[in-house]
């Protein structure tokens, strides 16, 4: 009996045992070479996963352990365009107060939601700390500012307002050059459709919900969208009725929706399509080597102008990192943020992304072709938020107009649109 | 030391080794079953429209309200159509392979394995394939399907598939009766088997003809059989999601209940929706299956 009694407290004892050193385990990678330091891991989450965006990430994350040698970085992204699974699952581990130490988000509203739950840091030491309000745009600081406080970093910044177009195309249809209002774009398109090609390429809902931002904008003008996202915002205005329906004008141009961007800028870059309004990561997809990109030559065998009605405005959205509350690796999140931050940081990670820096004191040797065009444009224009991108719109609006305009594709009916969008943003809270 | 273990295990009543045997799994459903479905009608019924306060009860306010919004009404249209187009186009499948096989055609085992074999896949894997199949371009930009009916010549059954604003959901349905049909026949069969030989012969004597044998004698046996697929296909198709992820995502064209569950909860950032819309696919769910039981039980009684 006793001997039983000391073989299972045996066996009890080296479960446990085994247990402990798989626990010990996940804290520290533990590595023998630095002098028997162990170097602390820095878990980054994003959903940078995709051609390009990975290897910015790569980049960044080579600078990082190069300053840093006690630390080393964890890459937690989880794939999917535009960080629909990343979100969801970053959600969860927030919800569970385990958070990784820092995690990338669109900067401006779509952060709002954390942060009203009190699951970030305000970053306005890190701000004081490196001068960071000098080196970015004040209009930028000014948007992804909440209560006086900054809680993220913008790595890079993206255009949303971007029309592609196919130059052989619109010739063969008789169109001189790129629209330059909402009527001529719907001219253009109405001449390409005699020829029998797509006129505007489309991809799965959310695409069609960024074509509706930058018709809003092209059709309201700067100001009058900015002030959409304010308190005194009237979205049951006449002008708002006017931009639905050259919405609904342009979406009947519209192809058979694709299944995502990629397959609808496609139809453009392979003289399917004429147009396509889509954001400039497709820059990157068009000219960057097969296996990942389509290989293409800008200018020849496509072109890009701001969307109709929109020049001189830049609609802007950025990914940016956070510092979570209760991240387990505070200190090293905070290194990593700082190489976020850093012009070195932005420089590497850019070029690679097909983006360009938020900081304006980038090495423009290092920009070429389109992101020497935008990096002149993000100088020189003024500043529109997103709907889509999270800028502008917390994540229950975002969702509520993502709703209506997935309805209005449905019915085709302006008045119910446009009072499903006076509802949303009655009810967004924001 | 033997007759110290005799002893214990008289004083031991005789159910109490099973009870413990079967605790281990009645504790892990009463939380993570009971207890889950408990808490979610719990936030349902409370007014948590954000994560970050607490909620209040407010009684069934949301499964109320949540009738007046147009994507929820349409979201159940859409699920009222795929559980017609699904459940009856399985069940009608399914049965025809069983009644083919039941004939005794060489090779079954072999055609048996074929037509099962889409059940070992999951609904994932189906929904990727079917997505490529089911594209919607025509014409001349035609893939999968209808490029295949164009390359026959039957241009005319090109059509959208799941981006039909009217049938979408129809199409949807589709892969979803590909995948389980074979499981359905698999049932059918089995069932068909249960049929004794001396009883069609009997029918056969007293003059049935071949339909007659189905009709009157070997149908009526297959009620049970029917009834079960009923309800696996029936609850299946309630709460589809994977499937319907897969093949077009989270669009309004295609949305179900589960569907907008999801998107309240994780991109609206509404717990207490997300709730009541669990709550409605547990419920529409418990119509099918509680009175299966039910009866199940009773039948079970009375033999």
């Amino acid at each position: 009996m006793r001997r039983r009694w000391i073989t299972a407290a045996a066996i009890g004892l080296a479960g446990m045992l085994a247990l402990a050193a798989c626990g010990g385990g996940g804290d520290s990678s533990g590595d023998g070479g630095q002098g028997g330091a162990a170097r602390k891991r820095v878990e980054v989450f994003s959903w940078w996963t995709g051609p390009g965006e990975a290897d910015g990430l790569k980049a960044m994350r080579q600078i990082f352990e190069r300053q840093n040698p006690n630390y080393t970085f964890f890459d937690a992204a989880v794939a999917g365009g535009s960080g629909d699974q990343a979100r969801a699952l970053l959600a969860s581990k927030l919800q569970a107060n385990q958070p990784p130490d820092t995690f990338q988000g669109h900067a401006g509203a779509e952060l709002q939601g954390y942060i009203k739950a009190g699951k970030l840091e305000p970053l306005d030491f890190l701000y004081d700390e490196l001068k960071l309000r000098e080196v970015f745009p004040e209009q930028l600081v000014e948007q992804i500012t909440v209560d006086d406080h900054i809680y993220s970093v913008p790595v890079n910044i993206h255009r949303s307002n971007v029309l592609w177009y196919n130059p052989g195309v619109l010739k063969e249809a008789g169109v001189s050059g790129p629209p330059k209002t909402i009527e001529e774009f719907i001219g253009a398109l109405e001449k390409v459709k005699q020829t029998g090609k797509i006129p505007l390429s489309i991809g799965s809902q959310w695409t069609q919900v960024h074509l509706l931002e930058s018709v809003l904008l092209g059709t309201l003008g700067t100001e009058r969208y900015n002030a959409l996202w304010t308190a005194s915002a009237d979205w049951s205005s006449s002008d708002i009725t006017k931009a639905l329906e050259n919405f609904k004008t342009i979406m009947s141009y519209a192809g058979t929706p694709q299944e995502d961007w990629q397959p609808a800028a496609k139809q453009v870059a392979d003289g399917e399509a004429a147009f396509n309004v889509m954001g400039d990561w497709v820059y990157g997809y068009f000219v960057n080597p097969p296996d990942g990109g389509l290989g293409k030559t800008a200018k020849q065998d496509f072109d890009w102008a701001p969307a109709p009605g929109t020049d001189g405005t830049f609609m802007w959205l950025s990914d940016s990192f956070t510092l979570p509350k209760g991240a387990p690796n505070r200190d090293g999140a905070i290194a990593w943020l700082k190489v976020a931050a850093s012009k070195e940081g932005q420089d590497a990670f850019n070029p690679l992304k097909g983006s360009i820096p938020a900081r304006k004191d980038a090495d423009k040797s290092l920009y070429k072709d389109y992101l020497a065009y935008s990096l002149e444009q993000w100088a020189s224009n003024r500043l529109a938020g997103s709907i889509q991108h999270g800028v502008v719109a917390n994540d229950a609006w975002r969702s509520a107009i993502n709703d209506a305009v997935g309805l209005f594709l449905q019915d085709q009916d302006v008045a119910k649109l446009q009072q499903a969008l006076v509802d949303a943003a009655k009810n967004s809270g924001q | 030391m033997t007759a110290k273990t005799a002893s214990v295990r008289a004083r031991m009543p005789r159910w109490l080794p099973g009870l413990l045997l079967v605790s281990p799994s009645i504790v892990a459903i009463a939380v993570f079953v009971y207890g889950m479905l408990g808490w979610n009608f719990k936030v349902a019924l409370s007014d948590q429209h954000d994560e970050v306060s607490e909620g209040s009860f407010v009684g069934l306010e949301n499964f109320i309200n949540i009738w007046q919004e147009t994507r929820w009404i349409l979201s159940v249209q859409h699920a009222i159509v795929f559980t017609v187009v699904f459940v009856g186009g399985a069940l009608v499948l399914g049965w025809f392979l069983a009644f083919l096989m039941e004939k005794g055609i060489k090779g079954e085992g072999g055609f048996r394995a074929i037509y099962l074999f889409p059940m070992a896949i999951s609904f994932i894997a189906t929904g990727v394939v079917w997505r490529w199949l089911m594209n919607s371009a025509t014409g001349e930009r035609a893939v999968g399907l209808n490029a295949l009916f164009r390359f026959l010549g039957l241009d005319f059954l090109q059509w959208q598939w799941f981006r039909d604003p009217d049938w979408g959901m129809a199409a949807m349905a589709i892969p979803a009766i590909w995948q389980m049909s074979g499981y359905v026949m698999a049932l059918f069969l089995a069932g068909f088997r249960g049929v004794p030989e001396e009883l069609r012969e009997a029918a056969r004597v007293d003059g049935c003809n071949e339909w007659q044998v189905y009709r009157w004698v070997i149908l009526p046996h297959l009620r049970p059989v029917t009834l079960a697929a009923l309800i696996i296909l029936g609850h299946i198709s309630l709460k589809v999601f994977d499937l319907i992820v897969s093949v077009s995502g989270k669009q309004i064209i295609t949305d179900v209940p589960a569907i907008f569950m999801w998107t309240a909860v994780y991109d609206a950032h509404d717990p207490a929706k997300g709730a009541t819309i669990a709550g409605y696919i547990v419920l529409s769910v418990a119509i099918f299956v509680v009175p299966y039981l039910i009866w199940n039980a009773r039948r079970e009684k009375r033999k």
